[in-house]
């Protein structure tokens, strides 16, 4: 979003400039034109585009055009529905329509997270050295017994879980 | 025209709206969190660590250690 805005300034300080300098020459050459990829179209987040959707007009669109130019209470709805139609692709309603997406690209997310969960599984059975000596079961109970011992975190923490009495934990 | 006309929207004052919305919800909810915490978190510890110290007795405490073997000066 911001960057579209920040180029449409640039595009439209740009054009300014150079069709102020050009006017004496009487073709305008409108600026750097930029392929039509996105700035006819409008989006949620740029609701109003700088192209008009609809460029190349035939005679009947050309003369409601130039009934545009006069006093608007005179159009039909009908024209000036075709003159929406003309200016933007899309309606509101039609341009934040929901879709179901999401569903594909959860469903795709997950998938690879079973892939990957799979491969390293593989991995840990074929492929994973043996457990160093601090992480074997043995050496943690020994561990905790030692913590237990010197009473570590007694009021909130470990030892404040452990019944010294009954050696046992905490119910 | 077209066949039945829309209510016309909201055109005004949207802003303050949704700031005098967000602002009461924003402080409802940051003095529930305030007080959730001071009462779930701060006091629950203070009161344990008074329970816990009411009557501790330390030397106990290091005759324990002690006999559980887990110093090096002494024995």
């Amino acid at each position: 979003m911001l960057p579209k805005a920040a180029w449409s300034l640039v595009l439209r300080k740009g054009g300014r400039g150079r069709r102020g300098m050009h006017s004496s020459e009487g073709t305008a050459c409108g600026g750097g034109k930029t392929p039509r990829y996105t700035n006819c179209y409008a989006q949620r987040h740029y609701p109003m585009p700088e192209e008009p959707f609809c460029t190349e007009l035939n005679a009947e669109q050309q003369a409601l055009k130039e009934k545009e130019k006069g006093s608007w209470t005179l159009l039909t709805h009908a024209e000036k529905v075709a003159l929406y139609r003309l200016q933007f692709n899309e309606t509101f309603a039609e341009m934040n329509r929901r879709s179901n997406e999401w569903k594909t690209v959860m469903g795709c997310v997950f998938f690879f997270f079973g892939f990957a969960a799979l491969v390293i599984w593989w991995q840990r059975v074929y492929m994973f050295p043996p457990k160093p000596i601090t992480l074997t079961d043995e050496w943690k109970a020994k561990q905790l017994q030692r913590m237990l011992d010197m009473k570590v975190n007694p009021v909130q923490g470990l030892a404040s879980h452990w019944d010294y009495e009954k050696k046992q934990w905490k119910k | 025209m077209a066949p039945e006309v829309l209510p016309k929207p909201q055109m005004r004052g949207l802003l303050a709206r949704r700031l005098r919305f967000h602002m009461a919800t924003a402080f409802v909810l940051s003095l529930g969190v305030a007080a959730l915490y001071k009462v779930g978190v701060a006091d629950k510890r203070k009161k344990a660590y008074a329970d816990f110290y009411r009557n501790y007795d330390a030397m106990k405490d290091f005759e324990e250690m002690r006999k559980a073997g887990i110093f090096q000066s002494v024995k």
